[in-house]
C-alpha cells in the first residue's frame, strides 16, 4: 500500500548514520505487525550541539553554492537553524530508511532553499556529504530544486512556489486515515514572499477545516522576497491575524534561537484539532554579514573569494 | 444493454463499488460533488470523501500527498477547472514526481450545454496529454466509463480521466477494456472514423449513413489518447482510404493532432482531417444545436468524409 521509491541504496555512507538499532522492548508490543526493530535517528536537543550543527550547515552551503556557481544563498541561510532543530531535535526519521511509513515528514514548500536540506539530510546520513559538492550538476541527484524521485529523504517535489502545504496537508489527512498504524507529524517550511500565493490560503482554510493537529508549517519570516522587502513588494502584514483568522495555532518566535523553536515544536506537538504555524522571525543570509538582508542575494550564490570570506565568519 | 447513461454517472457507480474492496481510495472534490457524481462515494464512505471546497489547486496538492502516502486518490471537478485552472499544480505537484493521482473531471467539451464557454473544456485533452507520466483516458460510454474507472484505479501513475455530461447511447458494446488498446467498433475499408468520447457515437451513425452510398467505413474508438494505440493509427491508413478524427475538443492539441503525429513519423499520406471545435470557444445552447453548429455531428462527418473521397 505505500510507495516505495526506487532508490539506489549504494549512496549511504555509514559513517554520518548516527543511528540506534534499539531493541526495546516496551516499544515492540506497539509496532506488533512490523517484524521490524524500531530503528530511528537519536534525536539530541542539546541548544550548543544544536548551534555547533546549525554552524556546520552554515558553512556546507556556502560550500555547495560556491562550488555550483549558482542558486539561493539568502533563504538557506534564514532557515538553517529553523531545519538543523528539527531534523536533529524534533523529526522522528530513520536516514537509513528514507521510506519508514511511520517516519514524520518535512516538505520544503520554498523549494528553493533546496541547498539547506540537502545539506541536513547529508549530515544527519541520508547520504554521503561527498555528494554535496555535485549540487546543480548534470547527472546529480542533487537537483536545483527537490525532486523525490531523485534524493533519498525528499518527500515531495518542490520549487514551483505555494504548493507544499497543500500536500502537506495530504500527508497529514493519510496519518490519520492509516488508522491502527502509529500516527506521524507531518512539517513544512514556507517563505513568507511565497504567502502570496492563492493557494497557500486555500490549503490553510482545509488544514483548519479538517483539523489536521498533526500539521505544523513554519515561515521563513525573513521579510524579503526576490523584488524587495516583502511590505513593499506584497504587504502581508498583519500576517499572525491572518493565520488566527484562517483557524490556525500561531506561534510567533526568533527563528535564529533555538530555544525558542524547540519550545515551540514542544507547543504545536500538544496543540489539539488545530494546525499550528510557526511565524519565524528570521534574517535573511543568516550568519554571513555582507549577505544578511540583503534582497540581492536572493538567487545568487557567492563567488570564490566570497566563499572564503563567508568560511571566515562562519567558525 | 440500451439504456443511455451519463459517463459520469457510471464514473460515481464504479467508483462507489471500487471503494468496497479497496480502502486505499480516497476521493476529492472541489464543491462539485453532486455534478461530478462523487457523492455516491461520499456517502458511503464519508471517512475517506474529502471536499476542498472550491478550491481546485489545493485538490491537487492534497491528492499528490495522499498519494506520496500510499492512497489512491480521485480528484474530481469540472474538466476546465481540474485541468486548465490547476494546470501547474498537475505539472509540478504530480506528473513531475509520477505521483499515482487520478483526475476525474466531468463536463468536458461543448455537451456541457447551456453553461457555456466558461465552463465547456475544449483544451482539457491537449493540456493533460503535454505532460510526461501522464495517462489520458476518454471514455465513449457509460459502461466503458465504468471499465475505465476500474483500469484506471489498478494502472499506477498519473490519469485524466475525462467525462462528459450528457446521456450517452451504449455504444462500446461492453467489449473488455485494456488501456491503450482501441477498439475497432465497425469495420470498412474505404474511410476509417478515429474517433473518441461522445464523438464516438457520430462517428458510428456517420459510418451508418455512409453505408447507405455504399461507402464503407471502420470506426476506431480511441478511449486511451495517451499512450496512443499508433498500430490502430496505421492499420487504419494503410487498410482504408481517407482518414477523419472527430472529438469533442480543440482540433488543436487532442486527438486529432496525436494521430496527426503519428501519420506524419511514420510518412504516410493519407487524405486527411480533424473534426472538433475548430480553434474557437463554445457557446450556450444545448448539446445537440452546440454540435450542429461546431461540426460535432455524424452530418458534418459524413460531409468530411466525402469531401476527401
Ligand atoms: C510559482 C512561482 N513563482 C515564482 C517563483 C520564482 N521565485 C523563486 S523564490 C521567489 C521569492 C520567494 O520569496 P520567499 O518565499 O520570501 O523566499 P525566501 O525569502 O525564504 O528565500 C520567487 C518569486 C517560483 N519559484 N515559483
Ligand atoms: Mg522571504
Amino acid at each position: 500500500m505505500f510507495v516505495f521509491h526506487d532508490f539506489d541504496l549504494t549512496w549511504r555512507s555509514p559513517k554520518f548514520s548516527v543511528i540506534i538499532y534499539s531493541a526495546i522492548p516496551f516499544l515492540c508490543w506497539v509496532r506488533e505487525r512490523r517484524e521490524v526493530l524500531l530503528v530511528a535517528f537519536e534525536l539530541n536537543p542539546d541548544p550548543g550541539f544544536l548551534s555547533k550543527q546549525a554552524l556546520v550547515i552554515r558553512r556546507d552551503i556556502i560550500h555547495m553554492l560556491g562550488q555550483a556557481g549558482s542558486g539561493h544563498t539568502g533563504g538557506s541561510l534564514s532557515m538553517t537553524d529553523l531545519i538543523t532543530a528539527l531534523y536533529f531535535a524534533e523529526l522522528k526519521h530513520d536516514p537509513a530508511r528514507p521510506n519508514w511509513p511511520d517516519r514524520d515528514r518535512f516538505l520544503l514548500s520554498k523549494g528553493h532553499g533546496a541547498p539547506a536540506l540537502y545539506a541536513i539530510l547529508a549530515r544527519t546520513g541520508y547520504f554521503s556529504v561527498e555528494i554535496l559538492s555535485t549540487l546543480r550538476q548534470h547527472g546529480s541527484m542533487l537537483q536545483g530544486h527537490p525532486d523525490m524521485n531523485k534524493t533519498p529523504g525528499i518527500e515531495c517535489s518542490t520549487g514551483s512556489l505555494g504548493q507544499g502545504l497543500s500536500m502537506a496537508c495530504g500527508m497529514a489527512v493519510a496519518a490519520r486515515l492509516r488508522e491502527s498504524d502509529p500516527a506521524y507529524r507531518v512539517y513544512t517550511l514556507l517563505g513568507d514572499g511565497e504567502l502570496n500565493e492563492g493557494q497557500v490560503w486555500e490549503a490553510a482554510m482545509s488544514a483548519a477545516h479538517y483539523g489536521l493537529d498533526n500539521l505544523c508549517a513554519m515561515v521563513d519570516y525573513n521579510g524579503l522576497q526576490i523584488d524587495g522587502e516583502t511590505c513593499k513588494v506584497m504587504n502581508l502584514e498583519p500576517l499572525a491575524d491572518k493565520w488566527k483568522a484562517f483557524g490556525w495555532n500561531v506561534i510567533s518566535i526568533n527563528g535564529h534561537d533555538v530555544n525558542e523553536i524547540l519550545s515551540a515544536f514542544g507547543r504545536a506537538r500538544l496543540t489539539a484539532r488545530q494546525p499550528t504555524v510557526i511565524l519565524a522571525k528570521t534574517v535573511k543570509g543568516k550568519g554571513v554579514s555582507f549577505i544578511e538582508n540583503q534582497a540581492g542575494w536572493h538567487g545568487i550564490a557567492p563567488k570564490p573569494d566570497e566563499v572564503k570570506k563567508a568560511l571566515e565568519e562562519l567558525r | 444493454m440500451t439504456e443511455k447513461i451519463a459517463t459520469r454517472e457510471a464514473y460515481g457507480q464504479a467508483l462507489a463499488e471500487l471503494g468496497n474492496q479497496h480502502p486505499d481510495i480516497v476521493v476529492l472534490d472541489a464543491d462539485l460533488s453532486c455534478s461530478t457524481k462523487t457523492n455516491t462515494f461520499a456517502k458511503k464512505f464519508p471517512a475517506r470523501f474529502f471536499n476542498m471546497g472550491v478550491a481546485e489547486q489545493n485538490m491537487i496538492g492534497w491528492s499528490a500527498g495522499l498519494a506520496a502516502s500510499g492512497y489512491v486518490p480521485f480528484a474530481s471537478s469540472f474538466a476546465v477547472f481540474a485541468t486548465a485552472r490547476a494546470f501547474d499544480q498537475l505539472r509540478n505537484s504530480v506528473a513531475l514526481s509520477r505521483l499515482n493521482v487520478k483526475i476525474a473531471a466531468s463536463h468536458a467539451g461543448l455537451s456541457v450545454g447551456p453553461d457555456g464557454a466558461s465552463h465547456q473544456a475544449i483544451e482539457d485533452i491537449a493540456l493533460t496529454r503535454l505532460l510526461p507520466n501522464f495517462t489520458v483516458v476518454v471514455p465513449a460510454d457509460g459502461p466503458q466509463a465504468g471499465l475505465a474507472t476500474k483500469a484506471v484505479y489498478a494502472h499506477q501513475g498519473p490519469v485524466y480521466l475525462r467525462l462528459g455530461r450528457p446521456q450517452v447511447e451504449n455504444i462500446s458494446k461492453d467489449l473488455s477494456f485494456t488501456i491503450g488498446q482501441a477498439q475497432i467498433l465497425r469495420s470498412g475499408s474505404d474511410a476509417a472514423i478515429i474517433a473518441c468520447g461522445t464523438m464516438v457515437h457520430e462517428a458510428c451513425r456517420a459510418a451508418e449513413f455512409l453505408a447507405r452510398d455504399n461507402i464503407s467505413v471502420r470506426v476506431v474508438n480511441m478511449h486511451t489518447i495517451k499512450p496512443l494505440d499508433t498500430e490502430a493509427v496505421l492499420a487504419a491508413a494503410r487498410e482504408t482510404r481517407v482518414l477523419i478524427t472527430a472529438e469533442e475538443h480543440s482540433i488543436i492539441g487532442g486527438l486529432g493532432s496525436a494521430v496527426a503525429e503519428t501519420l506524419a513519423e511514420a510518412g504516410i499520406g493519407i487524405p486527411f482531417k480533424r473534426v472538433g471545435v475548430n480553434d474557437c470557444f463554445g457557446e450556450s445552447g444545448k448539446p445537440d444545436e452546440l454540435f450542429r453548429k461546431f461540426g460535432l455531428d455524424a452530418d458534418n462527418i459524413v460531409r468530411q468524409v466525402k469531401g476527401l473521397l
